[in-house]
């Protein structure tokens, strides 16, 4: 099978879809882009694969075994790449613990973190039995650091291995194991999977006509910060505003007005009806705004970024916040706590500055012409999107506003798009 | 390092400016007068008329950052509690003054007999020179310019420009000089300025060609140098320009384009108007953004900032006190929003742009406010896709070179992806 690839280097996280010959998406991968933009891009490419290979797995099965199977497959084949991650992570924290821990706590040490690891993967495992495990990150970095500091606190002794020592460890380690690659394709795990998950006879044919279809790549497009960092030919590059522009335009065809807040930066772009872009303005230099101005208010608070918005949409009286400058973020806050506001009050006043900052570069570029799609990690932020809707309607009236479940990925796959049509000229 | 390849021209106009540094350092042992003035609006005829020699110190502020000084001399005045929103040309000179007077070119340079304003379209230049006659205790004349708000020059604004320059800078500059008024002499400056303002208008206009033999933006910043400093009317100046005209005729002669940092640029893919003073902390890294995608820049507002010669004016020997006041009413900054307009549109129409670009500074609110109603209006009026982007003049600090490839790039993709799209529609 001919396929079509896009890969957006973001500043923050690296976005990989894999699209079919008639432009049905089959495959799309995530990762945090962790400033190794090179091995980022190969992380979200193989995810991709293997996304695709499970598309391509779940059309067989659906004609014979049905989804429910395939979702414990899936569910198998995650945890296998969990487990080698986790077995990579402790391998190097023992050899960290020989390298630089005094050798009275080495034992210890080496001793608790068995303990943390053996419970880890207990816990994944129980994971997977839950039919309905609960959200989390994505990304290992996250779902495995959270999971470590809470057992390291349980593990940790007052008095000798103690629960600083233990996080250090896992600090050190935890950027060695993202900036190596491993095997986590569809190929190297599926077989593990299939075994656990227990795969019947159709289901084994399925997975083996997955395994050995070929995806013949016929065409890679890369985009985003870092796309000068891409493999490629630069006829091969895009830049992030033409991609986000035609991907906007094919999830929401009558897309004219694309607003995307990512990482460091927020994009404001007009399109023409075949989504051509026919002006954009972009933020300066500064990242106040973005979508790391609400991480870094995110970890000032002690929260997850995904607990930030609805945080906010609890609030009943938002807080009037005029700075969105990503430097004072945790100044801003404090001033406000110290001041009596409550928190909700506070986040909720500070996901509206980011919109409101959002607004002035939307009116630089022309204004909000219907449809307008808004995309970027933001976008998946329920308090910047209800922001967004309120000023949108205060400004420019009723419009109808796009948002989609996979909107993160619109740069990579409008870049898919350009390599499909790249193809096709 | 490769050897970087250079216009003749370049050559010349920098033996002028070694030569000029050096008499301006020899100065206060020769006697010859000096006088601080600015670009727009300048009056060097009348200055050189008496035998003074002319300092530029925003020419000195842009110089010395191409030459990677600007930001110590930046840093010592902020130092001294110039805030960091103040114009980047001012603190750079400022610094540049407290470390000894030292110019871009590593001599030194005379303290200033006279201070000479001769535009106050700029509210910045009127406390710079208050800072330096702080500094320096020298008189100070100071024109008051009427803004052409209504887009043209009056005859009584005229008038009263005039009877200034006759009234208060004549017989200052009598005084500081010790010579008196030569009419004569002035009306040879004049006629000399006028050859070489047709000269420069030649040279300027040829970009109306495809393949352009010069960029009018970064090259065009060469090219404007020496008369809107210190040469303006005299020998060496009517020299330079006659030897720029040449240079530029050999180049169509052999249908090629201008030389670049990414060497020349024969291949041009885009044809772009630029709005906008530009960069010159990283003067030749951002010419290259544009050279490396093939764009040329084939008319800009930036290379009329010292006087807009390309819609008639001369300098007119016959009317010397009137002429100057035309020239002092006319530079680009003091023409109101839709002359500005105006003058865009019509650059946008005879030179055939592809694009519209805004390179707006935040040191210059003379230049920026409005830069965003413009280009909407440029593109409204002639349905050619603008595009905005930002730094600085001589302040690094707001130089992000990542950010402004990545805005270029994308906007010189835009051009070719709405090419591709026009081309379809005509084919279907």
């Amino acid at each position: 099978m001919n396929c079509f690839v896009g890969v957006d280097l973001g500043s923050t996280t690296t976005k990989a879809v894999v699209l079919d010959e008639k432009s049905e998406v089959l495959g799309r991968g995530i990762t945090n882009s962790r400033s190794n933009y090179d091995l980022a891009a190969e992380v979200a490419r193989t995810e991709a694969f293997a996304s695709a290979r499970f598309r391509l797995l779940q059309r067989e099965v659906e004609r014979g075994a049905g989804g429910q199977a395939l979702g414990r497959l899936l569910a198998a084949f995650r945890l296998e790449q969990m487990l080698v991650q986790l077995a990579s992570l402790g391998a190097r924290i023992n050899d960290e613990i020989e390298r630089s821990i005094a050798p009275a706590l080495c034992r210890g040490a080496s001793e608790r973190v068995g303990e943390i690891f053996r419970r880890l993967a207990g816990e994944e495992e129980e994971r997977f039995r839950d039919p309905n495990p609960p959200e989390r990150s994505d990304f290992f970095r996250d779902a495995a650091g959270s999971a470590y500091a809470r057992l390291a606190e349980e593990v940790a002794q007052p008095s000798g291995v103690s629960f600083d020592l233990l996080v250090g460890l896992y600090d050190k380690c935890i950027v060695r194991v993202e900036n190596e690659p491993l095997e986590l394709g569809f190929r190297e795990h599926i077989g593990k999977a299939l075994a656990r998950a227990g795969g019947h006879g159709p289901m084994r044919a399925a997975v083996d006509a997955a395994v050995g279809a070929e995806l013949a790549v016929r065409g890679t497009v890369g985009t985003g910060y870092g796309r000068a960092r891409l493999p490629f030919p630069k006829e091969q590059i895009r830049s992030e505003i033409l991609c986000h522009g035609l991907g906007a335009h094919v999830l929401f065809p009558g897309t004219r007005t694309v607003l995307d807040i990512g990482g460091q930066d927020t994009k404001a772009i007009q399109v023409d009806p075949q989504g051509i872009v026919t002006a954009f303005q972009m933020n300066d230099r500064c990242a106040a705004g973005c979508g790391r101005y609400l991480g870094y208010i995110a970890d000032e608070m002690n929260m997850g970024l995904h607990e930030l918005g609805p945080l906010a949409l609890s609030s009943r009286r938002p807080v009037k916040i005029n700075s969105t400058c990503t430097v004072f973020a945790g100044a801003e806050l404090r001033e406000r706590l110290s001041l009596g506001e409550r928190r909700e009050d506070i986040v909720a006043g500070l996901h509206r500055a980011v919109i409101l900052r959002a607004m002035s570069l939307l009116a630089r570029s022309g204004g909000i012409e219907d449809e307008f799609t808004f995309t970027g990690g933001v976008a998946r932020n329920p308090a910047a999107v209800l922001a967004l809707e309120g000023l949108v309607a205060q400004n420019y009236g009723a419009k109808k506003i796009n948002i989609s479940p996979d909107s993160i990925y619109t740069g990579a796959l409008g870049a898919a798009h350009f390599a499909l049509r790249g193809a096709a000229a | 390092m490769a050897e970087v390849e250079k216009d003749r021209s370049m050559e010349l106009q920098k033996q002028m400016l070694a030569e000029h540094f050096r008499r301006l350092e020899a100065a206060p042992e020769t006697g010859e007068p000096v006088i601080y003035t600015f670009v727009p609006g300048n009056l060097t005829e009348l200055v050189r008329s008496f035998g003074a020699l002319p300092v530029l110190p925003e020419i000195n502020a842009l110089q010395s950052a191409m030459r990677g000084k600007s930001q110590a001399y930046i840093a010592a005045a902020e130092k001294a509690g110039h805030s960091e929103d103040v114009c980047s040309y001012v603190k750079c000179d400022i610094g540049m003054s407290m470390a000894g007077n030292i110019g871009p070119t590593g001599t030194r340079l005379p303290k200033p007999d006279l201070l000479l304003l001769s535009y106050t379209g700029c509210y910045t230049f009127m406390k710079w020179f208050e800072l330096l006659r702080e500094r320096y205790g020298c008189p100070t004349v100071f024109l008051q310019v009427p803004y052409q708000g209504d887009g043209r020059e009056t005859p009584a604004q005229r008038a009263y420009v005039a009877r200034q320059i006759r009234e208060t800078l004549i017989p200052a500059l009598e005084k500081v000089t010790g010579r008196r008024y030569d009419e004569e002499r002035l009306r040879e400056n004049l006629a000399r300025s006028a050859a070489s303002e047709e000269d420069l208008v030649a040279v300027l206009q040829s970009a109306r060609r495809a393949p352009s033999p010069i960029d009018a933006y970064f090259g065009a910043v060469y090219y404007v140098g020496p008369i809107f400093s210190a040469f303006r009317g005299t020998e060496e100046g009517a020299a330079y320009y006659r030897a720029l005209r040449r240079e530029v005729e050999e180049r169509i002669a052999r249908g090629e384009g201008p030389v670049t940092p990414a060497g020349r640029l024969d291949c041009q893919k885009y044809r772009l108007v630029v709005e906008g003073p530009p960069n010159w902390t990283h003067f030749r890294e951002f010419w290259r953004m544009f050279a490396e995608e093939g764009a040329v820049v084939v008319a800009s507002t930036y290379s009329k900032v010292g006087g807009t010669y390309d819609f008639g004016f001369r300098h007119d020997p016959s009317d010397p006190l009137g002429t100057m006041a035309d020239y002092c009413s006319g530079c680009y900054t003091n023409l109101n929003l839709p002359s500005r307009v105006e003058m865009l549109v019509r650059y946008v129409e005879d030179y055939r742009a592809d694009g519209f670009l805004v390179h707006s500074v935040k040191s210059c609110n003379s230049f920026s406010a409005g830069q965003l109603t413009i280009l909407r209006e440029v593109e409204r009026r002639t349905g050619v896709p603008g595009a905005f982007i930002e730094s600085d003049l001589v302040d690094a600090r707001y130089f992000s070179a990542a950010n402004l490839k990545n805005r270029l790039e994308s906007y010189f993709q835009m051009l070719e992806a709405r090419r591709g799209a026009v081309a379809a529609g005509v084919r279907a």
